[in-house]
């Protein structure tokens, strides 16, 4: 057989076909390695991220919130982690034992746990803030659909007796009240991230970029001393209690450098359990509510009257019969002494001694006195909701206005601002800033009267709190004090409420030096007594006593049991 | 020729299987160091909490009340209290 002779191999195809095979051929792979290209290198940007992200991870570093300090350091609010336990209630299978233990972990009713995976399709939180050793045993249980986070929670180990002024965070870590909002940018921390890659086994193998650090918040140290204020907070709760007031504030300064040492408020919250809590409990009272203060005012009047030589303390002021008629209106005296020195006015809290100083002063040097000691504008402390209070223009004061405005009617102010006008009596006529803040040193304070003046003031100040002027149960043993008090009428609907007061009391100590100035005030005390020297003195001065020990100032007296004046014969300030 | 080459291969191959062994320690330290700073991260928040425990147990108030109630202590009166000054200011005086 001849396969040469084969007839196929004889056949002849057109040369074109194998031609047009070639050019298809090669135009597909053409074609490839143009799709190639630009897949690997002009538009890699999908694909890169594709394979990047089954082995590439962006971990969150998370950042801690500052501690929030006392003066010595001891801690006020902490934050720590705690986990959340949410689930993707289409994912989540579990045996009905499962969930009777997850109930029981979680402190849910099983009930509950099924309506929350009912409500929600894709995404529910079962329970936030969890403590970390309850959230392992929830991971133990291995219930697919079952997810953790991690979370951090701010704990508040001091409670209710700081609740006002410390604030709280909500559940994202962030400040809703008080120092924690005051001073949310300092503390808030800055979570930083890092890219890495992980292995199968979901270990990190290395930083594939530079890692961007996270930013602890920083500690704050405040100016409040936990004792003290924890002696302040339980002392003004005493009183609350013993006069059934509606509510209550103290504020405590440091003299000399302007530092709040202690400053509570009642009604309160426990920061730490936060349900069903009324804005009477939150408010900050010494610092956003206002009142009329009443006598405590009177030391401003006589002060500036003394400074600008009108008067002397031994001046004598004719009280006439205890009332004092200006045009229409009559001021009263609670009792009626007649003639009386200017010292006495303080003494014995004299409206009418201090309305006559008062109408022989310029309103516009009134209005300068107040202005300058800070009624009127908020302490710019920083803190939420300060309260300015009111400080009307003394060219729309008429004279009745004037003179009552001489004994702290007409005019409102905060507990705090009240306590920092008495710093130009303690620190020898100079107003102190205030600071919440621990201060390494002091701030230059503004002269509003002469050293001499307030001098002069003080030993004014010292005869209120002895037997014969309002307050001798302000009185602390072994240190001389110097106080004055204070009680008003509330306002209400536009006029004053005849039964409703607020009693206060301000005063500093030790007289010959002072390092403390402390400020109290009861809102509506309602157990019989409501004279300022009756229901907020002795607060002051279990306080004052307490805290000049804790802080070791030398008596300036001595030690001798005090005597109180016999029942009955109490000076009563007029109202 | 060869030879250069043969050597030159041999080097190569050396050097490839060092560069592996120092990546795979490379990996193992870092691996280490990964749980150091996990556990240093553990340390900190239990620090935090356990400071959060002193804190919550030295609360004055609680002191206080344990001092009072358990201890029976109590502040002494004045009538019994004498205040010596330090000799600076004794001698001020």
């Amino acid at each position: 057989m001849n396969y040469a002779a084969s007839p196929v191999l004889t056949l002849r195809l057109p040369l074109w076909r194998s031609r047009l095979l070639l050019v298809l051929i090669a135009g597909g792979f053409l074609v490839l390695a143009g799709r190639a290209v630009y897949l690997q290198g002009l538009n890699n940007d999908f694909l890169q991220q594709k394979g990047e992200s089954r082995y590439s991870r962006l971990l969150e570093i998370s950042a801690n919130r500052g501690k929030i300090t006392d003066r010595h350091g001891e801690a006020l609010a902490i934050s720590t982690p705690v986990k959340s336990v949410w689930a993707i209630p289409e994912e989540v299978q579990f045996s009905s034992q499962q969930r009777a233990r997850l109930a029981a972990l979680l402190e849910l009713p099983p009930r509950e746990i099924d309506t929350r995976l009912n409500d929600a399709a894709s995404f529910v939180y079962l329970k936030r803030q969890i403590s970390p050793e309850v959230a392992e045993r929830v991971s133990e249980l291995h219930v697919p659909g079952l997810f953790q986070n991690r979370e951090y929670r701010r704990y508040y180990p001091g409670g209710e007796v700081m609740a006002q002024v410390l604030g709280f965070t909500g559940a994202d870590d962030a400040g809703q009240e008080g120092i924690e909002l005051a001073f949310q940018s300092t503390l808030a921390g800055k979570s930083g991230s890092r890219r890495v890659i992980k292995d199968r086994m979901g270990q990190i193998v290395e930083d594939t970029q530079s890692i961007r650090e996270a930013q602890n918040g920083r500690d704050l140290a405040l100016a409040l001393d936990a004792k003290l204020q924890n002696l302040a907070f339980s002392q003004l709760k005493l009183a609350v209690d013993a006069n059934k007031a509606k509510a209550g504030a103290i504020v405590v300064l440091d003299a000399r450098t302007g530092e709040v040492l202690a400053l509570a408020n009642l009604p309160t919250y426990n920061p730490n359990n936060r349900n069903r809590l009324s804005g009477a409990q939150l408010r900050n009272r010494a610092i956003t509510d206002t009142f009329e203060p009443g006598s405590t005012l009177k030391p401003f009047t006589v002060a500036l009257a003394v400074d600008l030589g009108k008067v002397r303390p031994d001046t004598i002021i004719a009280t006439a019969a205890g009332s004092f008629a200006i045009g229409h209106a009559t001021i009263h005296d609670a009792h009626h002494f007649g003639d009386m020195t200017v010292a006495q006015v303080i003494q014995r809290s004299s409206n009418v001694g201090a309305a006559k100083i008062a109408l022989g002063l310029p309103a516009e040097s009134m209005w300068n006195m107040f202005d300058q000691v800070g009624f009127g504008s908020a302490p710019r402390l920083g803190f939420p909701g300060e309260a300015g209070g009111r400080l009307r223009p003394y060219k729309t004061w008429r004279p009745i206005e004037q003179a009552t405005m001489a004994y702290g009617h007409g005019i409102s102010v905060s507990l705090l601002q009240l306590a920092r006008a008495y710093t130009i009596f303690a620190h020898d006529g100079e107003l102190m800033p205030l600071s919440l803040l621990r201060l390494d040193a002091p701030l230059a304070g503004k002269q509003v009267i002469s050293a001499a003046t307030a001098h002069k003031l003080r030993d004014m100040l010292e005869l209120a709190v002895q037997p014969g002027g309002t307050a001798p149960q302000a009185r602390v043993i072994g240190y001389r004090v110097a106080g004055k008090t204070g009680t008003a009428h509330k306002e209400e609907n536009g006029g004053y409420a005849k039964h409703k007061y607020v009693s206060s009391f301000v005063g500093l100590a030790p007289a010959s030096d002072p390092r403390l100035v402390i400020a109290v005030m009861l809102d509506e005390p309602s157990a019989g007594q409501y004279y300022g020297g009756a229901v907020a003195a002795p607060v002051f001065s279990a306080v004052m006593g307490g805290a000049l020990r804790m802080l070791g100032v030398p008596p300036d007296a001595p030690l001798k049991p005090l005597e109180l004046p016999p029942e009955g014969s109490e000076i009563k300030e007029g109202v | 020729m060869a030879r250069i080459n043969l050597l030159l291969l041999a080097l190569l191959t050396v050097c490839a299987l060092g560069l592996v062994t120092s990546q795979h320690k490379a990996r193992k330290l870092f691996g280490e160091l990964e749980r150091e700073q996990e556990q240093a991260k553990q340390l900190d928040v239990e620090w935090g909490q356990l400071q959060l425990e002193q804190s919550t147990w030295a609360m004055h108030a609680r002191v206080e009340k344990i001092a009072r109630d358990r201890l029976h202590m109590r502040v002494p009166e004045a009538a019994r209290t004498q205040v010596v000054l330090p000799e600076a200011a004794g001698a001020a005086r």
